[in-house]
Parts: structure tokens; sequence; C-alpha cells
């Protein structure tokens, strides 16, 4: 337990002496608690990881520069505010946390440059980073070797498991299975028509999809297209969605290309009020450069959206908005890169110390109940459980949620029968 | 050898000037003593992986430089060497019980993830190291080869040239991206292991890789060297001052430069070759215009004239960009820019031009050498 250093002595005191007051009839006991120091350095470290008795490292690993900053911004900043808010309660362990960022620039091989200075260099007891898969998988190698600690943020395509990783967003059967259950009951889907961006989480995603639609909803599949990453022009797409006529659009089209997407889609008169659209590409960030005029009335499935009612949503956005300005927005991924910290501090403390192999061993079982999502568990294989929500774009760029899963969803990273 | 008489012709020059021994010799210093002795492993890989771009500018030294062939698209051969080695190194790692919980065990996880279930044919060969080694060199040489052919003899040169390498540069990358079964896409080829058995990722064996370079390196300067001291070599200043006159005096002036724009490339694929084995990954990241243009830098700032200069330019950038950007995460790409301008407007020729006319006057003049004018300087920038 770390009292507050600037305090000074006055206030220190105050507390000692009413915590003194509060044990008086645990006598001997207390006392003895609440003077105790933190716990000794030499015993929550001991594999040379950088903790002094006040303080302890913590890598933050994002593009700050490149394409993807505007995306990873948000993460960067929730991440930042959940570490704010650890050390303003006392930190870990009794050691506030120390954060050393390091750029990515948007660059897969400067990731896993900075990634290996964090952990040789730094020797960070954890590290809250990356953002796309292939900025995960081109660290991966080195956390694995160094054995450290990656809390990873963004929802993904799953198929791996990594002891060295645990994974605050869900995996694309969480995401993906119930939202297309709910669009089936509650809009009568039949068909869907899939289009996304070229690389791996949409393909694994819509693969999921598919034989989800096929197989459980005994519905078909009409279309399955893939652009390039930063693909402009999707009028050809367009024409076959008016030719098909599928009850649902699917769609996982990510970054830059949203914007043209969707203004494409507008202009070409499909009226999302009437043709039902699923994305599981678009948060409350995406729709900051789409425009929310643009994609009113398109579903969202996500499992957090900044308009989540809840006590420990409001107090989140709260702070979030005092910290970095009322006008950003919060989206998916910057709720999970929020809960990193937290289930890393919660895992030291069972553990009692900040070794990888003790923090990892900790994990599984660990309840977070003031996550802004509502409540999540980490499961044995590295993931949350959570929930999935369905939600409606407003004009306003906010979302409205109309659907939410009623229990926990168990993340299933390697899905039998999907692959 | 007898002591050459600087009245003679640069026919009869020697292999290398005494100062470029000395320029020679210092580096070597550097590279093999002092960097290892004051570095720390992590360090070191980076300086190894720092090198390994030098390569690219050694090649664009001789091709730029020299043959005056300004060539946009170096990225694609170092990628290409990148590529084929990872393909090895993926194959190895890959094995049938490093993979069970794939629904096709013993192919790269990509593959698997997109639905592949049996080996490409284009993939099996590289199963095999020494295959793998000569593909690393013969491949790009021949993507070179028919690049060059195809553009020379058309007598397409210049900025065309340029365009039409950065074209090809963005071809590949999107090939790459989009083909991803194949190529493992955006993601690159990752989690690279072991080379024939012997594991790449300990700090013993990024160690030996960090000399292997060193050497191969300074093996690819002294070729350079013998090429820029030859007859092709002076073939090569010629055709970029005076093309014409090199034609009409009978030479076949494509070949030739075919010949550069073809030594560069292997250049460029033993860097990338070397880049796969240290840092244990290969991403289209690097095949695209953006890098490729990175790669001319380092020449720039070297000096586009100089051998050495490239090596010095290319470790100067990166160590620039490595400190910035770990002091100022959100402001490193301005500093870097500054120091891009700062070169290109006081120092034309880079490094290498300060040094020939700050340094090497001083060192002559107390040397009292007097030396031939260094070889034709070329009209400013092409």
């Amino acid at each position: 337990m770390a009292e507050d250093q600037g305090n000074g002595l006055p206030s220190a005191l105050r507390r000692r002496l009413l915590m003194g007051l509060a044990g008086l009839p645990a006598m001997a006991l207390m006392p003895r608690t609440s003077f105790a120091a933190a716990p000794a350095t030499a015993a929550v470290n001991t594999t040379g990881l950088a903790v002094t008795d006040t303080e302890v490292t913590v890598g933050v690993l994002h593009s700050l520069t490149g394409t993807m900053a505007i995306s990873e911004t948000g993460a960067q900043q929730a991440e930042k505010l959940a570490i704010a808010q650890i050390n303003e309660a006392g930190g870990v362990l009794g050691r506030k946390i120390k954060v050393v960022q390091e750029d990515g620039a948007s660059d897969w091989p400067t990731f896993a440059e900075k990634a290996k200075k964090l952990l040789v260099n730094d020797h960070c007891a954890a590290v809250m980073g990356c953002w796309t898969s292939a900025s995960r998988k081109a660290v991966l190698p080195v956390f694995e070797q160094y054995n450290g600690l990656l809390y990873y943020p963004t929802f993904y395509e799953g198929l791996e498991q990594s002891k060295n990783v645990f994974y605050t967003g869900q995996e694309a059967t969480q995401q993906i299975l119930a939202s297309l259950d709910w669009v089936h009951k509650e809009k009568g889907a039949k068909s869907f028509f899939f289009i996304g961006s070229d690389y791996i989480w949409p393909r694994t995603s819509n693969k999921i999809a598919r034989k989800h639609v096929e197989n459980v909803l005994k519905g078909t599949v009409v279309g399955e297209e893939y652009f390039p990453l930063g693909h402009t022009q999707f009028n050809s797409v367009i024409n076959k969605l008016k030719l098909k006529k599928p009850d649902v659009i699917f769609t996982d089209v990510v970054g830059g290309s949203n914007v043209a997407f969707y203004k494409q889609l507008k202009a070409a008169g499909i009226d999302l009020s009437k043709q039902v659209l699923l994305t599981i590409s678009v948060t409350e960030d995406e729709i900051d450069g789409i425009g929310g005029e643009n994609i009113a009335g398109a579903y969202s499935c996500m499992k957090y959206f900044q308009s989540l009612k809840n006590p420990n949503n409001e107090k989140f956005v709260a702070a979030f908005h005092k910290m970095w300005g009322e006008k950003t927005v919060i989206g998916d991924v910057t709720q999970a890169a929020y809960l990193g910290p937290f289930l890393w501090k919660m895992a030291c403390e069972k553990a009692g110390s900040f070794d990888v192999d003790k923090v990892v061993a900790a994990s599984p079982g660990l309840e977070f109940k003031e996550a802004p999502e509502g409540y999540v568990r980490i499961d044995p294989n590295h993931h949350l459980w959570s929930k999935t929500r369905v939600a409606k774009a407003l004009p306003n760029g906010q979302f409205e949620v109309v659907y939410e899963s009623p229990e926990l969803i168990k993340p299933d990273p390697f899905p039998k029968g999907y692959q | 050898m007898t002591r050459p008489n600087p009245a003679q012709t640069v026919n009869d020059n020697p292999f290398m000037k005494p100062m470029e021994w000395v320029s020679l010799a210092l580096l070597a210093a550097v590279i093999f003593v002092v960097l290892p002795m004051l570095l720390d492993a992590f360090r070191l890989n980076l300086v190894g992986k720092y090198l390994t771009y030098s390569f690219v500018a050694l090649g664009l030294v001789i091709c730029w430089g020299f043959g005056g062939i300004l060539s946009l698209g170096q990225g694609v051969f170092f990628g290409l060497g990148g590529y084929l080695m990872a393909m090895y190194l993926k194959l190895e790692a890959s094995s049938v019980e490093n993979t069970k919980i794939q629904s096709t065990p013993g192919i790269p996880d990509f593959m698997d993830w997109n639905q592949i279930t049996a080996l490409p044919w284009f993939w099996k060969p590289f199963t095999s190291l020494p295959f793998t080694l000569i593909a690393v060199i013969v491949v790009p040489a021949l993507f070179a080869f028919v690049i060059g052919t195809a553009m020379f003899r058309r007598r397409v040169g210049g900025t065309y040239f340029a365009i039409i390498t950065q074209a090809i540069a963005a071809i590949l990358t999107i090939l790459i991206v989009g083909q991803q079964g194949y190529t493992g896409g955006i993601n690159g080829i990752t989690d690279l292991r072991t080379l024939n058995g012997w594991d790449i990722r300990t700090d013993q064996a990024h160690n030996i890789l960090y000399f292997v370079n060193g050497a191969l390196l300074v093996a690819c300067i002294l070729f350079a060297q013998y090429v820029k001291r030859s007859k092709l070599g002076r073939i090569l200043v010629a055709m970029r001052d005076k093309e014409d006159r090199v034609r009409f005096s009978g030479y076949s002036v494509a070949g030739f430069k075919t010949f550069a724009f073809c030594l560069a490339a292997v250049f460029a694929a033993i860097g990338g070759a070397m880049f796969t084995l240290q840092v244990g990954f290969m991403s289209p990241s690097f095949v695209g215009i953006v890098p490729s243009i990175e790669m001319v830098i380092y020449a720039a700032v070297g000096g586009r004239l100089s051998l050495f200069g490239a090596v010095w330019g290319t470790l100067l950038v990166n160590w620039a960009k490595t400190t910035f950007s770990e002091s100022f995460p959100e402001l490193w790409l301005f500093g870097l820019g500054g120091l891009f301008i700062l070169v290109v407007l006081a120092f034309p020729n880079g490094l290498a031009g300060i040094y020939r006319t700050y340094v090497e006057p001083r060192l002559t003049r107390r040397a009292k050498a007097p030396e031939p004018a260094p070889a034709a300087l070329p009209h400013a920038a092409e």
C-alpha cells in the first residue's frame, strides 16, 4: 500500500489514525497491516523486470503515426486513462505504474522492433498494445521468446491463443454468431451478401459467418466479395447488391474504405432504413470519418457502444472526456483497451507478484465487475467472456443498442465446425 | 604490385586508393570491433538490421550514382530476397509437429487460415536450403534482367524508368497482399524459428548473423569497388554523363545498364535475405513504394557516389529514426524529415560530399600525395 507521496504527513497521518481507530476491535492485527509497506521488490519480481520499490514499468505500443494512428489513438488514450486511475488509487502492489510509450508507426516490423525494445531494454512488466492482426502477428514471436505479457484490445479473427497474450477484445465467433441469430430472428433474414477488406480478419470472419448461415440458420450466401485495403471504388459490388437483393448486407470493410463504401451506397440509392446492413467493423470511431448521416440505420455488432446505459460506463465516459476532451468518441476497441491495465493489476495482486508466469497463472477466472461494458471474466484460453450487442447507427454518430445477448458468451478462438 | 604513379591514367590505378583502404578499415573496425563492444545484444541486432538496408544503398550507388539509373523500386528486390528466405524458414517452422492444431498440419499457418489444404507447387522447392540460397541470388537477378532488358532496349530511361520501377513495386505489393493464401498477405510471413535446425532467435545466433552480415557487406563493397575500378565501371560513368557518345562508340548501352541494374538487385536481395534471418519475419511493408524511396534516401544521405558513404548514410538515418522515435514518439517524423531537408539542401552529395570537401583535402595535404580529380561528379541531381 503506497501513501500519496506529495500530500505530506498530515493526510497520511490522518488516514493511519482513522485506520487505527477502525481497527480498534481487531486490536493487534489491524495496525500491522496498515503500517505494512508494499511487498519487498525481491519477492514480487524474481525475473528481472523493471520494478523498483515505488514503480513498475509498463509499455504502451500503438501507432502514433501512419495510417493506423487514427484508429489506435483511442486505444492508447484509454490505456493511459486506466493507468492514471490505477495510479491515483495507489498503483499495483504498492507501486505506481510508469509508462514507456513507443510508436509502432503503422509498420509491422517497427512494431516488432519496439516490442523487443520494451521487453529487452526497458524490462516492461506488461505491454498494452497493437491494433491490427498484422502487428500482433509481428510481435507475437518476440513476446513468446522473451516471455513478455501483451494485452491486445482489438476484436479479431481468433485462431490464436498464446500464453503471453491476453485478448481483451472479442474473437470472431463471439462477435458474429449472436448477431446473425438476431438478424435471422428479428428481420427474418435468409439471404446474405458478404463484403470485406481482403485480409485475414474479414476472410476468417466471413468463413465463420457463412458456416453459421448455411448450417445453422439454413439460409444462403448470395455473394462474397473482397477488396484490397484502402480500396475506394465499390460501384460494381453495389450494382450486384441491387441485382441480388439480399436480405442482409454483411460487411467487414475496414479503415478508410468504409468512408467510400457508405457514401457510394447512399449515392446509389440504397436506403439503410429499408435494406438491412449488418457490419462488424464500424464503431463510433469509424462513423467519425464516414459521417453519421451516411450510415444512419445500419446495424453494428460489437461488445461495447459509447451509449451503453450503466453506471460503470457513465463514469468511464465522463473520465475519458475529462482527460481527452468532450469531443472524443469511444469505440469498442477503446473500451477493450481500457480493460487491459485493470486486468493486469488484478492478476498481479492475485498472484502477489509481477512475474509473468505467475500473472498468467493467476489470470483465468478473474472477474472485472467495473468494466464499462459490464461484467467480464477471463477464460483459461486468455480471451474474455463478454456480451454481444447489436446497435443501430444514428445520424449524430452514436449508436442505439437494440439487442444484447442475455448471457456472457464464451470465447472460442478455435471454433469446431466453423473452420 | 608497384606503387602507382599519380601521373598515370586512371586505367593503371590500383584496386583502391590508400584513403579508400583507410575508409574500408575504418568501416570494418566499427562494424566488427567497436559496435559489438559498445552495444548490448538488442542494439547490435538493430544495427545488424540497419546494415541489411545498406546492401540496397550499395546497389543504388552502382546503379544510380555511377550508372545514372534511378530505381525507385529497390524494395522489390529486397523483398524478393527476404521472401524467398522466409519461405524456407517458414516451411521449416511448419513441421507437422508444430502445426498439429491446424486443419491441415504441415503447411504454413496462414495457408491453413485461407483454406488451402496442400502446399502450392512453387513452395515445394523451398524445403531445400541450397536451392533457397541460389534462388535468393538468381530470382531477383532474373527479374531485374527481364525488367532491364525490356526497358533499356527500348531506351526508356531517367524519370520514366523511375516511374516504372515504382509501378512495379506497387504491383508486387498488391500481388503479395492479395494472394494471402500463398504469401501471408498483409501480415507477411511471421514466426520464423530455425535455419536448418539452428535456432535463429537466440542472442548468440543474432551475434553470429551480425558478423556474417558484416562480412557479406564487406565482400559486396569489395565487389562493387572492383566493378567501379574496372572498364565496366568507367563505361557506366561515361553513360551517365554522355549516353549518346557511348552508344556511338559502339558499346551496347542497354547491356551495361541492365548489368548495373541486376547487380543492384542482387545486392538488395542479399540484404533482404539477411534481414529475414536477423529480424525473424518478412512483410509486404518492405516491398512497396515508401520503403523503396526510403532506401534511395539512405543512399542520398550517404552520398550516391560513395560506396562507404552509402553504408554510413544508412546507419545514420536508421539510427536517427530509432533514436528520435524512442525519445519523441509523437514528433519523431518531423525530426527525420528535417534531417533529410537539411542534407539535401546543404550537402547535395551527402556525407561523402562533406568528407570530400572538408576532411579529405586536409588529410591528403598532410600526406602530400596529389590526387587526381575525383571521377567526374555528375550533373546536379537527375
